[in-house]
């Protein structure tokens, strides 16, 4: 269970939210002008990174607001909470726990074959 | 077939306390090339192998683990088989797969101990009694041997079930006897001890780092020992696939959650078939153990913990309690969570890619395991003859620019 800093209505659990998936994905102005692999791109790709992923959340069971947040999926932490009006925060603020893109962190993950 | 397991094997054996049973596999140090490099040791990888080796004389293979073999999905699902799926393709797919499971025991000696005990699919409301009945009819044009039964007939089949005093009633089920249960470690087990036998290398806690390729051709992988050559590299890392796609250029379609599962104290057998259920989201099967196999949901969101949230299996057994009130008292012993990967339209993805040499078996998202001797079956042809197998030709990434998706979310059994 991970508590989620709602930027509305403070820390609470993350069984009230709504996962809205990747963060910043913009609709494509001129759809009419794009191939079908693009807008297929557009429709069903979204990234999927071990480590830093920003994010859209919605506090269901509470104010019904749609904010953003900065995740670590490798470990579940939460790096940054921010409204949709704030601006995209830079990668860079960010430190991934992991040496290797699909390596485990020392701390967070339930991956006993792996983890040392 | 070199090392024969049999009844007289099993009592030689215990006369030396089982202690003198020789080695399944070899666990040598990678050469400096391949002919395939097969990322992810669990039974998809490991058949994948044994595929190449015996119907495509393909034998210089490496299969690169970065855990111990079968300790990802294969080690962390719920077992069930079935094939009762909407679609012709996904049908074709699956029931290949069950045909290969009835007699893989056979094929590797080596007991899977595939009990086809049947599996129930409930209906609890008007929505599913509609969606199911479709999906036999589609089922039984496909040859497949799905049926309908009645809440008279479930009570007859799983006496312990709740059916009418509950919040969702049982209206009905969707029944395949072909379906059931295996072993999960025997399919690793067994293919990769069978592979061996071919001269497939088996690699283990070896890290496949990236994947390396020159102007869209691939041309190995960079692991925790070392850069290792390879003509084609195929990738069946189930979560992790997508991440080690973006390291070689190539975006998958693909989402990873945990999905989490729990077994019960073993008991005396309550119940002799497998039953699932969409709308309440409550799976159980009992193992030869006594245990129950619950199976939970996915967690609504991204990660690669492999725990998963408490209130997802908070609201699984909730479900199991009110179905079968005899299991109120329980006690669980173990929960555990897997990394799935998940496709827009909850079918898999057996293809090639942009990148020339490198092959992607993945998106099967929360049910992977009944497909695994499929699965790897027509992989290894795709990866042998670069070309996909006529079974799996659908099953590509183009589909998510043509839009001729496979969409599986009725069948799927867990929520995407």
């Amino acid at each position: 269970m991970i508590l989620i800093d709602c930027p509305y209505c403070g820390e609470r659990e993350q069984s009230e939210f709504t996962n809205g998936g990747e963060a910043h994905v913009i609709r494509p102005k001129n759809p009419e002008a794009l191939s079908d692999k693009e807008w297929g791109q557009y429709v069903f790709y979204r990234s999927n990174p071990k480590g830093i992923f920003y994010e859209r959340w919605n506090h269901t069971h509470g104010c019904r607001k749609w904010f953003n947040a900065v995740r670590d999926t490798s470990t579940d932490t939460i790096l940054k909470i921010y409204k949709l009006t704030d601006n995209r925060p830079d990668i860079s603020e960010f430190q991934s726990s992991l040496k290797s893109p699909s390596g485990e962190p020392a701390v967070g993950s339930g991956n006993f074959a792996v983890k040392k | 077939m070199k090392k024969k397991y049999s009844f007289l094997s099993l009592i030689k054996n215990a006369f030396t306390n089982n202690e003198n049973w020789e080695k399944m596999w070899e666990s040598p140090e990678p050469k400096k090339g391949y002919d395939v490099i097969i990322v992810g040791g669990g039974g998809h990888g490991l058949g994948t192998a044994y595929y190449l080796a015996k119907e495509h004389g393909i034998k210089n293979i490496a299969v690169i683990e970065k855990g111990w073999l079968g300790g990802g999905n294969t080690g962390r699902n719920t077992t069930i088989i079935r094939s009762n799926y909407l679609w012709n393709e996904s049908a074709n797919l699956y029931d290949h797969s069950v045909k290969l499971w009835e007699n893989l025991s056979d094929e590797l000696n080596f007991n899977m101990m595939f009990s086809q005990r049947g599996v129930m699919n409930l209906a609890h409301n008007e929505h599913d009694i509609k969606e199911m009945k479709r999906r036999i009819s589609a089922n039984r044009l496909n040859g497949l041997d799905t049926q309908w039964l009645d809440t008279k007939q479930i009570e007859e089949l799983v006496p312990i079930m709740n059916t009418k005093n509950l919040r969702y009633p049982v209206l009905g089920a969707a029944f395949q006897p072909r379906g059931g249960v295996a072993r999960h470690d025997a399919v690793a087990w067994g293919y990769a001890l069978r592979s061996n036998e071919m001269g497939v290398d088996i690699i283990q806690n070896c890290e496949v780092k990236d994947i390396k390729t020159d102007n869209y051709k691939v041309e190995g992988v960079n692991t925790s020992k070392g850069f290792i050559k390879a003509n084609k590299v195929a990738v069946v890392a189930s979560g992790h696939t997508s991440v080690l796609a973006q390291t070689a250029g190539v975006k998958l379609p693909l989402q990873s959650r945990p999905l989490q599962a729990l077994v019960s104290e073993p008991i005396k057998p309550v119940i002799n078939t497998v039953v699932m259920s969409n709308a309440v989201h409550a799976y159980v099967s009992q193992s030869d153990k006594g245990e129950l196999v619950i199976g939970a949901g996915t967690d609504g969101y991204n990660s690669f913990t492999q725990r998963g949230g408490y209130d997802v299996i908070e609201e699984t057994v909730r479900a199991i309690v009110e179905l079968y009130p005899i299991f109120g008292k329980m006690k669980m012993l173990r929960q555990w969570g897997g990394i799935v990967d998940i496709c827009p339209d909850a079918s898999p993805i057996i293809s090639k890619c942009e990148v020339q040499g490198l092959y992607f078996n993945c998106g099967w998202g929360t049910g992977g395991f009944k497909a695994t001797p499929g699965s790897a079956n027509v992989f290894a042809h795709t990866v042998a003859k670069d070309e996909p197998h006529k079974i799996n030709a659908a099953f590509n990434l183009e589909r998510f620019s043509d839009g001729r998706l496979i969409d599986e979310h009725g069948a799927a059994a867990v929520a995407h």
